[in-house]
């Protein structure tokens, strides 16, 4: 095994990196082009003209769903947390067969553009489509949102180009995609970007895996070895059972009721290539999320988790750091680029999903009653696209430095109580009615989006940031302390020797700046805890410490629900308002066009054929 | 006879039968699929210990690897299945639906 490194090049602005970003860019741009000239009228921007094969659309679909997010973050969640960060790398999968068995085919077989049309098939067009394009514009905004702030942090932290820089560079190129290539150029985007993501990450693990000897058994031994068999078992991260099973609900069916992804199967020609491109977008999926746990473990064990955290103290860069120590400059420069194309094309998926959530449901199916010619579709279409990638820019830079992880998980609540149980009982339940149905929609809404902000993750750790983090000093101090209390003798010794420690460190030469800041604040302190334990000064500091502690749980207003994840009452409330309303009274008319409805959904007559517009 | 109208067809046998098998597989793959990741996230909120034993004396490696990577492939397959039957019997129940409409 090779040393471990000292030194890293992440952060610098690499000339690698910008070649291999700008060859990317100058493709893209190139099919872009090719695309403008095949996308005149509405079915070829919303749909490509259908022309997409089954294997083309599970590519794309994989490069919608693997964000940078989720390739950085995961391999990071890994390399610092061990098996808590596979457990959660599972439950971005499983969605998928969900979405095969019930939504893939009756959803091409029924819509035409979006999954509004599917809903709206035998109910009321206006109220509809105003409650679907509601719901997918709110999924669509909270996801644009996380992926904006992450693009610009992560491009920061790869390149150190400034964060505005980044948000315009991102926002100019997927408008550029969106505008003209419509959705043509953008499934062409996902797919080169599947297929360099895929390879890329099947090249980190070849090389990470050679230096073990290709033995998952070694690569495992070493990393329970230096991080004590725990970091291969189950931790903290599922405390609560409820919140976990909500959490789950979420993602299965969250999946399931995502814009950007359910438009994807209207670009194919029929339901077969609509299931087809499941089965393949499920296993580049699974096999992308295998790789990426296995980047985790290996610079776990290559990097080492120091080393990882001090990049950055989430672990994003750990596949990055991975990719430098074993594959060089170039390497890094090359999945650098990678991840940046990744956030390119996920953006531009879903601008493309709110431009028509916008255009084809509420412009025509809201205020056009339904009847718009194809040229003012199509202007509005393009008008709703360039406003979605600009809002896209001002949201990044309006939550810049904000804590916006828990954008994705509202993205995935929304899509899952709001989209997905309306979407399901229009397929399967001849009773729905359009008055249930809109219910439906706005109570998952304001269940999802209304108990998370009551949630601790947006009342206490957002709203009350600082607050949390006085709590949080104030709780680690009385528990050092209380640890101290039980040995003096003993944490006197350590102390002592963490002190020699830190002041030899200190005398070594060439430390940069940062480094040099942690370690002198860290002598400090061990110097202040040891002058305690030597004045006999211990019982009072706990007392204290116990005080500020009580003091700062008592400021800190208690959010009034109590879950982190509110799928199972968002989602349940969705599906329990629905039915309730649509048994109360009985929509005739909407009975009678389910008989359609029905051969449609099995058979597939009288589906839309985008391709022959 | 043929089937004529969309009223017709739904009293099909041929397309009452062909509606009923897609119904009971997408189900049963559904519950399948969901008692897998279920399963899963019930043994790691009240069975730790089970997922923290090791696969083999001596080894380091945890149960709850291979259980963890399990879901994930189990999955892939369940899709795998599916798709089996459909393009194979599915596809085909629909194509002499379609054949007897003149479709």
């Amino acid at each position: 095994m090779q040393t471990q490194p000292q030194s890293t090049i992440i952060g610098t602005l690499s000339p690698l990196s910008i070649f291999f970003f700008m060859v990317f860019v100058a493709i893209t741009l190139g099919i872009t082009y090719w695309a403008a000239r095949r996308t005149k009228n509405a079915a070829q921007f919303y749909a490509a003209g259908g022309g997409i094969t089954g294997f083309q659309n599970g590519l794309a679909l994989a490069g919608d769903y693997m964000s940078a997010a989720s390739f950085l973050g995961i391999a990071g969640l890994v390399s610092t947390k061990g098996y808590d960060g596979l457990i959660y790398s599972v439950g971005w999968l499983v969605g998928w067969p969900i979405v095969m068995f019930l939504i893939s085919e009756p959803l091409r077989n029924l819509g035409k553009y979006t999954f509004s049309d599917v809903v709206a098939f035998r109910l009321k067009q206006k109220p509809i489509k105003a409650a679907a394009a509601i719901g997918s514009l709110v999924t669509v905004l909270f996801y644009l949102t996380a992926q904006m702030v992450g693009a610009g942090t992560l491009i920061k932290l790869m390149f150190n180009l400034p964060y505005e820089s980044a948000l315009f560079i991102v926002g100019a190129l997927m408008i550029a995609y969106v505008l003209f290539g419509g959705m043509l150029a953008t499934t062409w985007v996902q797919i080169i970007k599947a297929v360099l993501l895929l390879g890329g990450a099947t090249l980190l693990v070849i090389l990470a895996m050679s230096q073990v000897g290709f033995s998952y058994p070694r690569l495992f031994s070493e990393a329970s070895a230096r991080y004590t068999p725990a970091f291969l078992e189950p931790g903290g991260l599922i405390t609560k059972p409820l919140d976990a099973f909500s959490l789950g609900l979420a993602l299965m069916f969250g999946t399931a009721g995502l814009p950007h992804i359910l438009m994807r199967f209207y670009t194919v020609p029929d339901a077969r290539e609509a299931r087809k491109s499941v089965f393949y977008a499920t296993g580049f999926i699974g096999y992308f999320y295998i790789l990426t746990v296995t980047i985790g473990f290996g610079a776990a064990v290559l990097v080492g988790r120091d080393f990882i955290t001090k990049i950055d103290a989430g672990g994003n860069m750990a596949a990055l750091a991975l990719a430098e120590h074993i594959g060089g400059g170039v390497f890094l420069g090359f999945l650098a680029a990678v991840a940046f194309a990744t956030i390119l094309a996920v953006v531009a998926g879903l601008t493309l999903a709110g431009a028509s959530a916008l255009s084809h449901d509420l412009y025509v199916g809201v205020f056009r009653h339904g009847t718009a010619n194809e040229k003012d579709e199509m202007k509005v279409a393009k008008a709703a696209t360039v406003a979605l990638g600009v809002i896209a820019v001002l949201l990044g830079l309006l939550f810049k430095g904000q804590n916006v992880a828990f954008m994705v998980g509202l993205a995935f609540a929304v899509a899952s109580s709001a989209n997905f149980p309306a979407l399901l009982m229009s397929i399967t339940w001849k009773r729905f009615t359009t008055v249930g149905a809109v219910a439906s929609i706005y109570t998952g809404l304001i269940l999802a989006v209304g108990l998370i902000f009551f949630s601790p993750t947006v009342y206490e750790d957002v709203l009350q940031a600082a607050h949390v983090k006085v709590l949080t000093a104030a709780t680690a101090k009385a528990a050092k302390l209380d640890k101290y209390a039980k040995d003096p003798a003993k944490a006197m010794a350590d102390l002592k020797v963490k002190a020699d420690g830190l002041t030899a460190a200190l005398a070594a030469q060439g430390l940069d700046a940062k480094t040099l800041e942690a370690k002198t604040k860290d002598l400090a302190t061990t110097r202040a805890d040891l002058a305690l334990l030597q004045n006999n000064g211990l019982a009072a500091a706990q007392a204290a410490a116990k005080a500020d502690k009580v003091k700062a749980d008592g400021e800190l207003k208690k959010a009034p629900f109590p879950m982190k994840n509110p799928g199972v009452f968002s989602m349940g409330g969705a599906f329990l308002v629905g039915i309730l309303l649509s048994l109360f009274k009985r929509e005739k008319d909407a009975e009678e066009k389910f008989e359609a409805e029905k051969v449609r959904t099995y058979v597939g007559i009288g589906a839309e054929g985008a391709s022959s517009h | 006879m043929p089937p004529k109208s969309a009223h017709e067809l739904l009293e099909d046998p041929e397309f009452q039968k062909l509606a009923r098998q897609k119904n009971t597989i997408t189900l049963i793959l559904t519950v399948v699929e969901l008692v897998l990741y279920f399963g899963f996230i019930a043994l790691v909120a009240y069975n730790k210990a089970f997922l923290s034993s090791k696969t083999s004396e001596g080894s380091s490696i945890t149960i709850g690897i291979p259980i963890a990577v399990g879901v994930i492939i189990l999955s892939w397959i369940l899709t795998g299945i599916y798709i089996f039957w459909a393009n194979d019997k599915y596809d085909a129940m629909v194509k002499r639906v379609k054949d007897r409409m003149g479709r």
